[in-house]
């Protein structure tokens, strides 16, 4: 039997839908509609990969304050991909069919997540701030290293790959859409069999073993599809820092348990709806262009604040 | 000591000579006295440039250092402190209410908004244990973070987001006589600050040594930050920030020759001038004729320093 | 002499010290003691105006130190306060030169560097005057910060605790040098006011002791007047054995 609060969740998640679709529709409905309903479909993609992404990793990680994103993994992307751009040249790059560009990226992404990921829980383990503060630093690094070779760029060059890498959610991309969609259902696909194991996973790493579980293995696997999962809302929308951890800190406030069957669809859910509900605000009643995301990362920003200086930082 | 005084300043001295030889336009610093173009564009653009590169340097790295003394603190900096992004913030209000205004007043705003930034900031790690360092600039960066992204909503709603663009990245390329002389300013608040270095250095043994002392505490920390959001909103205000100076040269420093200012203060100066000098100079060459920001290359270079301090030994913060 | 004057503090709502009224003699040591909780430190921070007094009066040598100007109070009181972590990266020999700091205000003059010499020498830190102070261990940079305090040439040195993180023989040698320096008719006389929690060190080189319970004054006296068994029993709420060794107090506490 579903749970009522995940039932009122997918209420609440349609309702803010058929606001998004029907709110204000006039003119050339037919035309109109179909926009609104691929935006409405990067939305909830990106919303339940953010959701998804961000609670195994702090499942695997044993912590409720770090995301993916505040470790720098979704400015690696970009950084991935300017350097593709750099080494392939721009028009190459341009040339490459959107399949195999996307997975030549996300491809990459795994592993250097994945080499990140070793180099900051290899020396921190035992020192949390350590961590986290070197994780904000190398998206920084990251960050700065993507203008850099974005300078290096011939400008005319630069101007070309500038609208096909950066994205926001008012210029998605119908056939990168489906494709992260694809992508996103694999990994979805991935990760059902293993939500039982990830209750097992937040026991942490000794109780994990002990019970039988083949963790090293397992953490390897999940941090994968961590990674492919950041690609999918990076590449879609490009970053947004803090919602995960504004929506991780929501679903486990809201559903109050350890078991990853409830948790993780709340958390795709919980996303999906501040990011539908926020951009239907933002754009048919504000009229307001495109700053959902800053106004997420102000309201992240203060929880997050709220959380280190409650010293809820374990 | 002396070594290294002298080391700085030939280094300095190398440097500058390079800074004013290259650029888009080929000069030849063997024509100078005979050529008035030259020397025109010499005056015009080549040694302000070099000047601006050099005091935004060394007074961004002075104040890192006095910040770090006065948080104790080995991980502060004006821009791991909210301090840089309320400077812009105050910028942004200041442009959008009065456009008009002279530069100067505009400056003023910016550093008081700086000075209320770095207050809001020492109050949020007011009740922070000492035995958790890493926490005071984590939470600095959020902190920075949220005034930014409130100064994002505001610059993106009132079509602003060029000018906050221009305050973010340090550049020089735009430097011309006429145009950076506030800059000089900075320099000043840099001698200040090496009169009082003994002040500081106090400072930095906290309130009860100080009061133990007989320094007047209050009044030195006053003058510290005030110094500190000077210089933040002089920078911001002309060339655009210069992010981790701050942070990057007196770690170094310190690590070479301890955090006693009156012998270390001028080695801070010159290896942050040297230092923002050198991006300057390399953002011009490695892609010529376009140019990258010295702010671009140094952010690059700081964040690899500031992982290697943070990564590379335990915390001795 | 320091007369401390009805004397309360509060911190928050809790009462620290409750009407404390004392004189602490000038010329030799006096120690603080007490159970953990009972306002020492306070006491102590309240006198060097680390603190500043809520209510009361407290005055060294006639001056009033909730109104003199701090930099005068700098020639007269040396502190050397509990070091809770040194962030900053000094060398000894800098740091100790700080001592001078109030009375040359930044221009050292011969005079100053000697002074610094000797208290180098004093305290055993010439094999440890050039490291940096974040190198050495607790008991060396304690070491460090009350050569610091001394080199500071006051009438009055008050030291917290500063027993903490040394070995039995730097304790030994420290609270030695401290007892020769407050000798009356000596040419530099200080008058030394410590915390201190080992006993036995009180019994053996202090001249006055300021007792202190729950923030109120318990007793205040010469040591063979307070070092008794009853009085040290009820002071720490322990049964205590004192015997005479040498014709000195021995206080058997810890079995």
């Amino acid at each position: 039997m579903p749970d009522r609060r995940l039932l009122l969740l997918a209420g609440l998640l349609l309702a803010a839908c058929s606001f998004f679709l029907f709110w204000g529709l006039k003119g050339p409905v037919g035309f109109i509609l179909e926009l609104r309903v691929v935006k409405l479909a990067a939305l909830l993609l990106v919303g339940a990969a953010i959701g998804v992404s961000t609670m195994i990793f702090q499942t695997v990680t044993g912590n409720r304050i770090l995301t993916p994103a505040i470790m720098g993994f979704d400015a690696l992307f970009l950084l991935i991909q300017t350097l593709l751009v750099i080494v392939l040249g721009g028009s190459a790059y341009i040339g490459l069919l959107g399949p195999a560009k996307f997975l030549i990226e996300t491809a990459i992404m795994m592993v250097a997540a994945m080499a990140l990921f070793s180099v900051l829980m290899g020396r921190g383990r035992t020192d949390l701030h350590r961590m986290i503060l070197a994780g904000v630093i190398f998206g920084v690094l990251f960050r700065s290293l993507t203008a850099f070779f974005q300078r290096i760029l011939d400008p005319s060059e630069f101007s070309v790959v500038q609208g096909a890498m950066f994205a926001s959610f008012n210029s998605v991309d119908t056939a990168q859409l489906a494709l992260a969609g694809v992508v996103c259902l694999a990994a979805f696909t991935a990760i059902r069999p293993l939500i039982r194991a990830l209750d097992v996973v937040g026991l942490g790493r000794k109780s994990a073993i002990g019970l039988g579980l083949p963790y090293d293995r397992m953490v390897l696997g999940l941090l994968a599809l961590v990674a492919a999962l950041v690609s999918v809302s990076t590449a879609l929308v490009g970053p947004i820092t803090f919602l995960g951890l504004l929506v991780a800190a929501l679903a486990h406030s809201m559903m109050r348990t350890h078991r990853h069957a409830l948790l993780l669809p709340a958390a795709a859910m919980i996303s999906a709806l501040i990011l539908v509900s926020g951009q239907a605000i933002f754009e048919r009643v504000l009229r307001m262009q495109s700053t959902l995301s800053v106004i997420v990362e102000f309201a992240g920003g203060m929880l997050f604040l709220y959380l280190v200086l409650r010293g809820r930082v374990r | 000591m002396r070594f290294s005084y002298l080391l700085t300043f030939v280094a300095l001295l190398v440097l500058s000579l390079i800074s004013a030889a290259i650029g888009a336009a080929t000069l030849d610093l063997g024509t100078l006295g005979s050529d008035p173009e030259a020397l025109r564009l010499m005056l015009a653009s080549r040694l302000p440039r070099t000047f601006a590169a050099l005091l935004t340097g060394a007074s961004m790295a002075v104040a890192g250092v006095i910040m770090q003394l006065l948080v104790r603190n080995r991980f502060v900096e004006p821009g791991t402190t909210g301090t840089t992004e309320a400077a812009m913030l105050g910028l942004l209000a200041v442009t959008l209410a009065a456009p008009a205004m002279p530069l100067i007043l505009k400056m003023s705003v910016s550093a008081l908004a700086a000075l209320v930034g770095m207050g809001g900031f020492l109050i949020l790690i007011r009740k922070l244990p000492p035995s958790q360092p890493l926490l005071v600039p984590l939470i600095g960066l959020i902190y920075s973070g949220i005034i930014g992204a409130g100064t994002t909503f505001i610059a993106y709603q009132w079509d602003m987001m060029q000018y906050l663009g221009v305050w973010m990245s340090g550049e020089f390329s735009g430097v011309l006589a006429g145009r950076y002389e506030l800059l000089w300013l900075a320099g000043l608040m840099t001698v200040i600050a090496y009169i009082a270095a003994d002040q500081f250095t106090i400072a930095g043994l906290g309130r009860n040594a100080s009061i133990s002392l007989g320094l007047k505490y209050r009044q030195v920390m006053a003058l510290g930050l005030v110094t500190v959001s000077m210089v933040t909103a002089l920078v911001v205000v002309t060339v655009g920030m210069v992010p981790f100076v701050g942070l990057v040269v007196p770690n170094i420093v310190a690590r070479m020759m301890g955090d006693n200012l009156r012998a270390s203060l001028p080695v801070v100066a010159g290896m942050g001038a040297g230092m923002v000098l050198a991006c300057d100079v390399l953002g011009r060459l490695v892609r010529f004729p376009y140019e990258i920001p010295a702010g671009t290359i140094f952010g690059v270079f700081g964040a690899v320093v500031f992982l290697w301090l943070l990564l590379a030994r335990p915390a001795r913060a | 002499m320091i007369q401390i004057q009805n004397v309360s503090h509060v911190i928050g709502k809790s009462p620290i010290l409750t009407g404390i009224t004392t004189r602490i003699p000038r010329h030799g040591i006096t120690a603080l003691i007490g159970p953990n909780g009972a306002g020492k430190s306070t006491l102590l921070n309240l006198i060097a105006r680390l603190t500043p007094l809520q209510s009361g009066q407290i005055t060294v040598d006639d001056v009033d130190v909730s109104t003199a100007p701090t930099q005068e109070l700098a020639l007269k009181i040396a502190v050397v306060a509990q070091q809770l972590g040194v962030s900053s990266r000094l060398r000894v020999r800098d740091l100790v030169a700080f001592g001078r700091w109030p009375h040359h205000r930044g221009r050292p003059a011969q005079r100053d560097e000697d002074a610094v010499d000797q208290a180098i020498a004093a305290f055993d830190l010439q094999a440890l005057q050039y490291r940096f102070l974040d190198e050495l261990s607790g008991g060396q940079q304690q070491r460090a910060f009350v050569a610091m305090g001394v080199v500071q040439d006051t009438d009055w040195v008050l030291l917290d605790e500063p027993l903490n993180n040394l070995d039995m023989y730097h304790a030994k040698e420290l609270t030695a040098g401290l007892h020769a320096m407050s000798r009356p008719g000596t040419e530099r006389s200080r008058s030394i006011v410590m915390v201190v929690h080992e006993i036995n060190y009180v019994a053996a080189w202090a001249d006055h002791i300021v007792a202190l319970k729950d923030g109120a004054l318990v007793f205040s006296g010469p040591p063979d007047q307070v070092l008794t068994e009853p009085i040290l029993s009820d002071l720490f709420g322990m049964p205590i054995r004192v015997v005479s060794i040498d014709g000195k107090p021995v206080i058997l506490h810890h079995m």
